[in-house]
């Protein structure tokens, strides 16, 4: 999995202002489809491999892939 | 179809009027537009009203008959269109349609937004509804952030330097210190806009649209008839309104808008006209890089060159297609459901010669892209002298 783009949101919707500044990303699956998710622990850029790391509430939440 | 032209205009300056609540400025658009037109209410045969979010920022619904009534036009059909940020252009859209089908003659189209009595979380969060509220939007996303990674992934295929981003945000602030009617007519440098409070990177404040009260009407009439209220029709060209993938993460490629290519595709195609041929035009400007798309998927510039295309100064008023010299939703404001409407009034004033400081000097065909959501709306206008 890698992401396709990114971005880190410093002004938050009302839910999710004290998590702020948290990056958020679109990240291509294996097969190809595609998902908006949060980005724990190091901030990632474009074309970085991710790997999930959890799903909250329907959200799955990625890191950055150890290579 | 019978051709339709805009006989009248009205609207409010764009701001923050805290005692002023949506209807007021609804009906002072409206009869601005209505005296504007030589219309009296009772000559209106249909009320359009392109509104995004009146139920969430004000706790009121039925907004059409609402309004139509502080209008003293009671008893005719009057319907709201909502379309996110495409809202007004929608209504007009339909206004067009049914003039056009020869349903109605003398047509009313308003759109309004009151969004400065929330806080900024609150109208962020009201905003965020016009996404996919089960997936991008429960991940964390706001509209800058859609932008935002819109515009990384501009960067990263394309080059688009921040620099770019930052031209757009120059040009239209410098355009709206010459509107009246703008929200925000102040010049900024583009050392401020580069260093601007970060949203949601790369995107700063000065990247992003602002949050705005307002309201702007159009009256629209045949054009064999424009002649009995105004001396100066402006004949509607051509309109067109297409939709595509709702959430951003289902598209393809989300450095372009398929609803905007297609939009255009059928304007000019409806106007026999091209892209070469626009003189100017009022873009959705509701993030810096909206405006650089815009440029691609109408035609104006390359693909992916649309930033280099404003960085050399093409927009600017004394370039090749001035682009938003209103100020654009940047600088005039971003009333949400009046927007659409408003572009349609800024080019009718050009076309009229009525633009003031504003005035462009090659004004006869002017063209308006409003973009709904990221992308899954869009109208594309395009108006000439009668």
């Amino acid at each position: 999995m890698k992401v396709y783009t990114e971005t880190v949101v410093h002004s938050a919707p009302e839910a999710y202002v004290s998590e702020a500044p948290y990056q958020i990303a679109i990240v291509i699956r294996d097969d190809g489809s595609r998902v908006t998710g949060r980005i724990l622990g190091v901030r990632v850029s474009i074309d970085d491999a991710v790997e999930l790391a959890e799903t909250r509430d329907g959200v799955p939440y990625f890191r950055k892939a150890d290579k | 179809m019978r051709p339709v032209a805009v006989i009248g205009l009205g609207k409010t300056p764009f701001g923050v009027f805290p005692d002023r609540d949506l209807r007021s400025l609804a009906v002072e658009a409206g009869r601005k537009c209505l005296e504007n037109g030589h219309v009296t209410a009772s000559q209106v045969e249909a009320f359009y009203l392109g509104n995004f979010a009146g139920p969430a920022f004000m706790g009121q619904n039925h907004l059409a008959p609402y309004i139509a009534e502080g209008l003293g036009i009671e008893g005719i059909p009057a319907t709201r269109f909502e379309a996110a940020c495409a809202s007004g252009g929608t209504a007009f859209f339909h206004a067009w349609a049914a003039v056009a089908a020869g349903i109605y003659d003398i047509v009313l189209v308003a759109g309004v937004e009151k969004m400065t009595s929330q806080t900024t979380p609150r109208v962020a969060e009201i905003l965020a509804s016009a996404g996919d509220v089960s997936g991008e939007m429960r991940a964390g996303a706001t509209f800058p952030a859609l932008f935002a990674m819109i515009a990384r992934r501009h960067m990263h295929d394309y080059g688009t330097r921040r620099e770019d981003l930052a031209a757009v945000a120059v040009k239209n602030h410098a355009n709206g210190a010459r509107n009246p009617y703008a929200h925000m007519r102040k010049v900024i440098t583009i050392e401020q806009a580069l260093a601007g409070k970060p949203v949601a990177d790369p995107l700063t404040v000065y990247d992003c649209s602002l949050v705005s009260d307002g309201a702007a009407a159009v009256l629209l009439a045949p054009l064999e008839r424009a002649a009995e209220f105004t001396a100066k029709p402006v004949r509607i060209a051509a309109v067109a309104q297409t939709s595509d993938r709702f959430a951003l993460d289902e598209k393809e490629d989300i450095t372009t808008f398929p609803a905007v290519k297609r939009a255009a595709a059928q304007a000019y195609k409806m106007a026999g006209v091209g892209p070469r041929d626009i003189e100017f035009a009022e873009l959705h400007d509701c993030f810096t890089i909206a405006e650089i798309v815009a440029l691609e998927d109408l035609g104006f510039a390359p693909r992916g060159q649309g930033g280099r295309y404003t960085s050399e100064g093409c927009t600017l008023p004394s370039g090749p297609l001035p682009v938003n010299a209103s100020g654009g939703l940047k600088a005039k404001g971003h009333p949400v459901g009046a927007t659409g409407v408003g572009q349609i009034c800024d080019i009718v004033l050009q076309i009229r010669g009525e633009a003031g400081q504003m005035q462009l000097p090659r004004h006869e065909l002017g063209l308006a892209e409003n973009l709904g959501g990221s992308g899954a709306s869009a109208v594309v206008t395009i108006m000439r002298a009668a």
